[in-house]
């Protein structure tokens, strides 16, 4: 009888090691270790030995369950490890199949551009404010130093909105700087914001020049802000958006409701600074007109321009975005061609 | 405006290139926006004298020119008719690079043997040399260029190209770029001296002038020439023209252009025959007026339009063009020349409504100073006197009924340091301005410094324009840089209406690309048309704001809705070809308020249509339909903690019977349907489109501030599961109102809806699960049921609702 169990144990240990996968180990246990296995047999069969055999068959039988129970547990456990280091074994999945598709929404690259510039103010303590898009004339132009008849209206081709006999001239802002006016009539210094929002031109379009568009504007009045500081708060915002390795360049410029004015321009990335296509072939490309809030302006909303000064700002949505992204069309942006947005 | 290097040459010595000098003028506020090397590229290229002009043995209409170079003569083959001995003409040898006559490519001159005569170099045509397009003719230089010299050293010039900022009329002018650059680089300025001798008689006993609008006219200067002869400028004078882009046409307008470009000052010549009585008055236009000015175009004109007008009729729009009746011709020996000072808005105004621009017309409309007329205007009398003969009549008419005040500022470096953050000394402020033309004297007292602003500086009103003064022409490159330091306003509150709305705005965008949305802007304006379409009976309900001046019919009204650019957005994708659409954008609509500014309220719209998921490979999606819509709006609903209610609605743009109102706290916040066919239609579309349209303004008022926590439940709950056979016309929000009332009921889900075999014709089944929890105890079966039997009798009582079955 111990020969017997013997032979059974030598012959399960030998068939263990032949088992590759769970299938066959299943087996395995029904033939060893099962209800109708040899060795469950054995053990049943016990009861007809003579006592002494009985104890030595028994406990011998029971040892021989207990070693191919922990073979068969480390065996499973080899499997399992195996399986998992092969992927293309029988058992596992092809994990190069493409995923169930779960729909992609994207936020359109102006939106993006947006929420980008807005955070990087935002860090340096501006809130954002908003304004109506349908503005007076007074808050577009007038009170922007910019009355009826001066040169600079040239500069805002502008679109009217029809107005009825004796009505005040309506049009759609070419600027988001009404926005100025609009808060300072209603803050009092320290003022710090940012007004971002759709500006309107009545301009034929090509491939640098859109009819709608976003700015952003800019305002900080206070005591003691300096031209400096706007430099250094628009130098910080190109460093942001644009990295350390674009220069950047603070150059004199005019905008009747500034003085000094002030134009920021950035080193053009396409050609490096060397002059193309993109940059007008001047190597700079202008990405914020500023200055200083002219006094003019401060006194019409009532802040004395002799304890405080400020700066304004306004910054292009779409050719910061063009800038960023090395989109060479702006007409792009309005004409949502999947194709185009679904690159962002 | 552009300038060449040469011109500013007489004004200013430029020690620099021209590269340094237009990054110079560009950081100071004038930008140069494109740099013109001529003669760059004229290698090989000399003056030569013509000596001699010989037939071409075997060509009638070709010539042998034999051309003295200095160091030898040359003989070369010549087509040009206009050759003869005498003239100085540029000559190009072997190898120098021209522009080819036929081609307009640039080529390398070689040897060539035309018609059996070997030419060894070519006299050269304005377009050969890249100057203009002139190939008829060669170009023939003034007698006074010297033979033997590189035609580069005496023809070579460079030509900045500015674009002057509105504020700087004075920049309109060679003499205000060159005092712009003598102050950037510390150079002084050479005015032109201007001197001539008169005549005898007196300018009086020839004409007169009156200003019958002194509040238009703020001067009117004039001069008068006689015996003068009319002819062709001379070449230098040509040249300069043309480099500044203007053509020449004879010595006496030539020199008015010239003086004009020189000065800024416009200037117009009269024949002085034509100008009937000799006695001049500026006045308005009378209406109807006509005119035909030089440009051979009949005006008609109106009493906004001012004219200088003799005896009979206009023979000018003042400060726009002169009249062609008095138009200076070879056959003109008399001339009076005006130097005006009219008023900015009516030369703008006047220009606006004739829509005609002229060189004139823009500079009067930047204002120039009344102080400016005369010195050009004795220029010019100068060069006509030296270019055209003649005598000038003794004095000058000088009618000056506006005359300006001479501007007094004061300023401190104290203030240029307040605003620019450049640290300056009074002697640098003082040093900087001077150069500029500004007059300076500090205070004894105190540290003022007193400044008188020179006439030409119109731009210049307060301290603030000499702060920028000072700091452009220091050099912005100067000012430090620094950080912000003053105090940080203060933030604006989290619950305050401004920072929920533009929240809610972003939790809106997070969540619809979340979605699988995408995000697309359209035009806020848009065409009447396309509005219409929204509705099958093509009407709309409200007049759109419209645009008195639109670009296109496309973009002729503000937008009432997002509706029709999304939809439209839809078909221009759809034509290229992509299927499955989720789009959505977020963005003002605009309703009319009379005479005031219009509503503005921004609106969510979002749009599905086609497959619900892409192909691939775990089965092709179902077409997206009014409930994927609809869970959209329950999904963002849910995690605003909002509970919205669907009702029926009647929109025109959505399908009848097939939309419904969002309705929070009993307020339609938006809409959700399936589009119209014909609404589709119209957008070129088919198949189902679905539509979500919520206001933002009014959910944001629906929205709770900070959520407030509810404790959970601990207890576990029952499930209990059934199946109720309903009429068909009963909604389901009838059934789930009655079940959610029950007590204890915490949770309902509908699992199935069924119509067909086991249900009779005109009903239909509800599978619902029902949760049962209690926030005290476990609950018994008993609890349950007694709950469930008085639910399920409410249910048939009101609805008459039986159960089919039930777990």
């Amino acid at each position: 009888m111990l020969e017997q169990l013997k032979d059974i144990h030598r012959q399960a240990v030998e068939e263990l090691d032949g088992v590759a996968d769970a299938k066959a180990l299943e087996l395995w246990r029904v033939r060893y270790l099962g209800k109708k296995s040899s060795l469950t047999g054995a053990l049943r069969s016990l009861a007809a030995l003579p006592l002494e055999e009985r104890r030595d068959v028994g406990a011998r039988a029971n040892e021989i369950k207990r070693d191919l129970e922990s073979r068969l547990e480390e065996k499973e456990r080899f499997l399992q490890q195996s399986l998992l280091t092969s992927p293309l074994a029988s058992q596992g999945i092809d994990v190069t199949l493409p995923g169930r598709p779960i729909p992609t929404g994207r936020l359109h690259p102006i939106t993006q551009t947006l929420n980008e510039i807005c955070c990087v103010f935002r860090n340096m303590g501006f809130q954002t404010i908003e304004g109506p898009d349908v503005e007076w004339d007074y808050y577009n132009f007038e009170a922007l130093n910019i009355p009826q008849h001066h040169p600079a209206r040239d500069r805002f081709a502008t679109l009217w909105i029809d107005a009825g006999a004796g009505a005040k001239a309506r049009l759609l802002r070419t600027h988001t700087s009404p926005m100025q006016i609009r808060w300072m009539e209603r803050e009092r210094p320290p003022i710090r914001v940012i007004a971002p929002g759709r500006v309107y031109r009545y301009e034929a379009t090509d491939a640098t020049h859109e009819s709608m568009f976003c700015n952003v504007e800019g305002l900080a009045v206070d005591r003691s802000i300096t031209l400096a500081d706007l430099k250094g708060t628009l130098f910080e915002f190109c460093r942001c958006l644009f990295g350390e390795e674009r220069q950047v360049r603070f150059r004199c410029d005019y905008f009747p409701f500034v003085e000094p004015g002030v134009e920021v321009a950035i080193s053009c990335a396409a050609c490096d600074g060397a002059g193309c296509r993109v940059c007008g072939y001047s190597g700079w490309v202008e990405t914020a007109g500023a200055g200083m809030v002219h006094p003019d302006v401060l006194r019409r909303v009532d802040i004395d321009p002799q304890t405080y000064s400020g700066f304004a700002f306004g910054v292009g949505v779409e050719r910061i975005s063009m800038l960023r992204h090395g989109i060479d069309d702006i007409r792009l942006f309005y004409s949502n061609d999947l194709r185009f947005l679904r690159q962002f | 405006m552009k300038v060449s290097l040469k011109w500013l040459n007489d004004y200013v010595d430029i020690r620099l290139g021209a590269e340094q000098i237009a990054e110079k003028l560009t950081m100071a506020g004038l930008e140069v926006t494109g740099i013109q090397t001529l003669g760059g590229t004229w290698e090989r290229i000399e003056v030569g004298e013509v000596v001699a002009v010989n037939p071409h043995p075997n060509a009638d209409r070709l010539r042998l020119a034999t051309v003295e170079l200095g160091a030898g003569q040359v003989t070369v083959v010549c087509g040009a008719p206009n050759i003869a001995p005498g003239q100085r003409v540029p000559f190009a040898g072997i190898g120098a690079r021209l522009i080819d006559g036929r081609t307009g490519e640039a080529v390398s001159l070689k040897a060539a043997k035309i018609r059996g005569v070997v030419s060894e170099g070519m006299v050269c045509s304005e377009k050969e040399l890249g100057i203009s397009d002139n190939h008829e003719e060669i170009l023939v230089l003034p007698p006074e260029a010297p033979v033997g010299a590189a035609l580069s050293d005496y023809l070579g010039d460079v030509v900045l190209d500015l674009d002057v900022t509105p504020n700087r009329p004075d920049c309109l002018s060679v003499i205000g770029i060159a005092r712009e650059i003598a102050a950037l680089t510390g150079e002084s300025l050479r005015l032109p001296e201007i001197h001539y001798e008169e005549s005898a008689e007196s300018i009086d006993s020839f004409a007169s002038v009156e200003i019958a609008e002194p509040e238009l006219c703020l001067r009117y200067c004039a001069s008068l020439l006689t015996g003068i002869k009319v002819g062709s400028s001379p070449g230098w004078l040509q040249q300069r023209l043309s480099s500044c882009g203007m053509r020449p046409i004879n010595n006496v307008v030539d020199v008015t252009n010239y003086v004009m470009l020189e000065y800024g000052q416009p200037l117009h010549a009269f024949d002085f025959h034509e100008l009937r009585g000799g006695q001049m008055v500026v006045r308005r236009a009378r209406q109807g007026e006509t005119i035909t000015t030089l440009d051979e175009v009949q005006r008609t004109l109106n009493t906004d339009i001012l004219v200088i007008a003799d005896k009979e009729r206009a023979v000018a729009i003042a400060g726009i063009m002169g009249g062609s009746g008095s138009e200076v011709t070879a056959a003109t020996d008399t001339i009076l020349i005006e130097s005006a000072s009219f008023d900015q808005a009516a030369v703008r105004g006047g220009s606006n409504q004739l829509r005609v621009q002229t060189e004139a017309s823009v500079r009067f409309d930047k204002g120039l100073n009344s102080d400016l007329p005369l010195p050009p205007l004795r220029r010019a009398t100068q060069l006509l006197l030296e270019l055209a003969g003649g005598k000038g009549a003794r004095g000058i008419i000088d009618v000056y009924p506006g005359k300006s005040e001479p501007q007094f500022l004061s300023l401190t470096a104290r203030e240029v340091e307040r605003i620019s953050g450049l640290q300056v000394s009074a002697a640098e402020t003082i040093g900087t301005l001077r150069a500029l033309g500004f007059e300076c004297k500090e205070s004894d007292s105190d540290s003022q410094i007193f400044v008188s602003v020179p006439y030409w500086r119109s731009d210049i009103k307060c301290s603030a324009d000499l702060v920028e003064e000072v700091v452009r022409t220091m050099g912005y490159e100067k000012i430090p840089i620094t950080r912000l330091s003053a105090q940080l306003p203060r933030q604006r509150a989290k619950l305050s209406p401004a920072q929920r709305r533009s929240d809610l705005r972003d939790s809106l965008r997070d969540m619809l690309t979340g979605f699988g949305f995408q995000e697309v802007l359209t035009y806020s304006l848009v065409s009447l048309e396309k509005l219409e379409r929204l509705s099958p009976r093509r009407k709309l309900e409200a007049a759109p704001l419209s645009v008195a001046n639109p670009m296109s019919r496309e973009q002729e009204a503000l937008r009432t809705s997002l509706r029709a650019g999304l939809l439209a957005t839809v078909a221009h994708n759809r034509r290229s070809g992509t299927a499955g659409m989720r789009l959505f954008e977020i963005g003002k609509v605009f309703s009319s308020r009379g005479k005031d500014l219009p509503d503005e309220r921004e609106m969510v719209c979002a749009l599905l249509t086609g497959a619900r998921s892409e192909m691939s490979w775990h089965g092709e999606g179902e077409v997206l339909d009014f409930f994927d819509a609809k869970g959209t709006v329950e999904n963002m609903m849910n995690r605003f903690g909002s509970k919205a209610i669907f009702e029926a609605a009647d929109d025109e743009t959505f399908s009848a019977g097939r939309g419904a109102s969002i309705v929070i706290e009993d307020e339609r916040v938006g809409v959700v349907g399936e589009v119209h066919p014909s609404v589709a239609q119209a957008f070129e579309l088919s198949g189902s489109v679905c539509l979500v349209e919520i206001d933002v303004e009014k959910l944001v008022t629906k929205i709770t501030g900070a959520k407030q926590y509810r404790p959970i439940l601990r207890f576990p709950g029952a499930t209990r599961d059934m199946a109720l056979v309903l009429d068909d016309h009963v909604s389901y929000r009838s059934v789930e109102d009655i079940i959610r009332s029950t007590l204890l009921v915490t949770q309902v889900i509908l699992f199935d809806v069924y119509r067909g075999e086991q249900v009779p014709e005109g009903k239909k089944s509800f599978a619902v699960r029902i949760v049962y929890q209690s926030p005290s105890h476990t609950l018994t079966d008993e609890e349950v049921d007694r709950n469930q039997q008085q639910m399920l009798d409410r249910l048939r009582q009101e609805l008459g609702a039986t159960l089919r079955a039930s777990t």
